[in-house]
């Protein structure tokens, strides 16, 4: 049973935005005006009660919070084990937890009279949140994305268009989501006195991964309300799938100091950890420095980043937050991965005894539940955050039972 | 004293100093040397060589295209080393290494910085290395004295850039507009260079200046540079090579475009 004891305090990022030897700003001095001023202003903001105030209303209306805690009962009947609760990010409005930072990035671009928004995305699901709150705000938005993601989430680019955003199609490097960045930095860099780069999880320099942090705490702040509610108590276990982190960040955050509270973040394995086909930045990773930050990487030997590989467009990235990079190394968070074929197999299990129908970046946590389950008892709680819905992967999902069952 | 610090001494008072960027091992392994001594013969005075890495996010497609074809042949930290020593069998014009901090790191800043001096090298700019993060190679390339430049672009504030000539040897890499690299219309940069280069110059008073980033004539040079002690050129020299190469000559015409650059002509 969990009695709530406090761990030491854990105060990151320090004033340099290092999480430990994680993270800082690995930027070129161009931007460094830019990373200053919003910093500065984000400071001021989150102790603003006008931006508070509007900021919750905003996520209250037109986002649709706070999401639902649901009880998984025929999951839960199905392994038999602890009882399993769902964080509904998938009821957001949008389909992701990805707008909770992209509404409250473009607050903050309105207050620094940012007119012109860029955006990177691999699933597109931030750059989908990014376009709706860049149409609720009237603001001019473009979103890069790399060709081999704009054919695995078509759906998503169309939707970007019909919400009035220009998606650019990158093609340098692998396509995918690390290009789609380099694209956005180097817009940045060129435009960088009116242009506003929403980051669409908590990496990049700092204050971004403590920014993108910040918006996303709504989720893990709510969940430990509603399991009160629910059982009287913290859960034993909270699970995350971890693409850049940002939905695991913001539903690990509030629990980070409650020791009891074993806290699990599940990555794309891909065709395998060891197969080289894989996006297990945590668990094949080394330090290294990509797009602003110094965290875990996939790189070869020489320093050069190596090409991620996982069915969720989402997950695809050689990178990781510093945070968590921070996080392994204390031994708060554990971290591990599951293989594609894994996550596809989750998506059925969900699909079925549910009637939920997870993206391919959540199901990666719900996979997991094969190994953890069994080690866990009838009176404990896992509670998983249900990231986002599975619509934009019907394509993927599609193929892949078309090929493979 | 060191070879960039005797350049800048050597300078006539009305010339400008030439700094030439190449990627090593663009367009193959095997030229990159007679590129640098081919360099020095057509008038460079100091060479910026281009340690390539997969994600350089502060270049524009050019400098992209020559990184990945540079990777493609095989380029490694050891193969730059070696480039540098060949080179300085022959020659004692000032070397730079240039790149992201990823491979730096990931070779060992330790060793990297010392493995560099023995070869040859002179400096290094790193420009995903802004002032904040700086103690990460400072110590060590002091040690194997090395010059770390700085950069500082048009919207760095005055205080920044007393910060920047503090913090650097060899010279300061005065980025002439905000972007990334790559050829731009030199007439567009250099009506808004003039007064960018003022400012510079009354707050680096230490370090000698050079200006780069859309330069790719002699008259742009000129122009652009007219308040500075030198010009630096990257990307029209990797225009030049991927338009004649592999073609029989293409190493005079980049020696003979390397030379107007300098004289005119
Ligand atoms: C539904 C969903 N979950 C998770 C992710 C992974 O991102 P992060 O790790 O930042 O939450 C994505 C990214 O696109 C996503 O769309």
């Amino acid at each position: 049973m969990n009695t709530q004891t406090k761990t030491a305090t854990y105060n990151f990022p320090d004033e340099r935005g290092y999480y430990g030897q994680f993270g800082g700003k690995f930027v070129p001095e161009i931007l460094i005006p830019a990373i200053q001023e919003l910093e500065a202003e984000f400071n001021k903001a989150k102790v603003d009660p006008e931006f508070n105030a509007e900021l919750a209303e905003l996520l209250d209306e037109y986002v649709g919070r706070p999401t639902k805690l649901t009880f998984a009962n025929r999951l839960t009947e199905h392994y038999g084990k602890a009882k399993i609760y769902l964080k509904r990010e998938d009821l957001c409005h949008t389909g992701a937890h990805k707008i909770n930072n992209a509404i409250g990035q473009v607050l903050l671009a309105r207050r620094m009279g940012k007119k012109r928004i860029i955006a990177e995305t691999g699933a597109g699901q931030h750059g989908v949140a990014t376009a709706t709150a860049c149409a609720k705000f009237g603001l001019e938005c473009i979103v890069y994305m790399g060709e081999e993601d704009m054919v695995r989430q078509k759906l998503n680019v169309d939707r970007m268009r019909l919400l009035g955003a220009e998606v650019r199609n990158v093609t340098s490097g692998s396509k995918t989501l690390k290009d789609a960045t380099n694209e956005a930095i180097r817009d940045w860099v060129t435009n960088v006195d009116t242009t506003f780069y929403i980051i669409g999880s908590v990496v990049g320099p700092h204050p971004y991964p403590m920014m993108v942090r910040h918006f996303h705490e709504v989720i893990g702040n709510e969940a430990k309300e509603q399991i009160q509610h629910y059982e009287g108590r913290n859960p034993d276990y909270l699970l995350a799938c971890v693409g850049g982190g940002s939905n695991a960040i913001g539903f690990f955050y509030p629990f980070i100091e409650d020791e009891a509270v074993k806290i699990i973040g599940i990555e794309a394995a891909g065709f395998g950890v060891d197969s080289g086909k894989t996006a297990a930045t945590m668990s094949k990773g080394t330090p290294g420095i990509l797009h602003g930050s110094l965290s875990y990487l996939l790189q070869s030997d020489e320093g050069q980043i190596e090409l991620a590989h996982s069915i969720s467009a989402g997950l695809d990235y050689p990178g990781v937050g510093p945070e968590h990079a921070h996080l392994k190394d204390l031994g708060r968070v554990q971290y591990h991965a599951v293989t594609d074929e894994e996550a596809m197999d989750a998506v059925k299990l969900l699909s079925k005894t549910e009637g939920i129908i997870p993206a391919l970046e959540t199901a990666h946590a719900f996979a997991w539940l094969e190994d953890l389950m069994p080690e866990t008892s009838e009176d404990e709680i896992v509670m998983i955050n249900l990231s986002g819905r599975g619509d934009k992967d019907m394509g993927t999902i599609s193929d892949y039972i078309r090929d493979n069952d | 004293m060191n070879r960039i610090q005797n350049v800048f001494n050597n300078k006539k008072a009305d010339e400008k100093l030439m700094s030439l960027f190449i990627t090593a091992g663009y367009p193959d392994m095997e030229s990159t040397v007679d590129l640098i001594l081919g360099f020095e013969e057509n008038g460079a005075d100091i060479i910026e060589l281009g340690m390539p890495f997969s994600d350089p996010l502060a270049d524009g497609p050019t400098i992209q295209h020559s990184s990945d074809v540079a990777i493609q042949n095989g380029i490694t930290m050891n193969k730059i080393f070696e480039m540098v020593k060949e080179v300085r069998k022959q020659s004692e014009i000032p070397i730079i290494l240039m790149g992201y901090m990823n491979p730096v790191l990931r070779y060992g800043v330790s060793a990297f910085t010392q493995k560099a001096a023995e070869a040859g090298v002179d400096g290094l700019i790193i420009p995903d290395i802004p002032l904040e993060e700086d103690g990460i190679i400072k110590e060590h390339a002091a040690t194997n004295n090395l010059d770390v430049i700085h950069l500082v672009a048009p919207n760095t504030s005055d205080s920044r850039m007393k910060l920047a000539d503090e913090n650097s040897q060899g010279f300061v890499y005065c980025v002439s507009v905000t972007g990334v690299t790559g050829a731009r219309d030199g007439d567009e940069v250099s009506k808004s260079v003039s007064r960018f280069i003022e400012r510079v110059r009354s707050n680096i008073t230490q370090n000698p200046v050079m200006v780069g980033f859309g330069i790719k004539t002699h008259n742009d040079a000129q122009n652009i540079a007219s308040n500075a002690d030198g010009f630096i050129v990257g990307s029209a020299l990797i225009d030049t090579i991927k338009n004649h190469y592999p073609n029989e000559g293409w190493q005079s015409e980049l020696f003979s475009f390397v030379h107007s650059l300098k004289f005119g002509n």
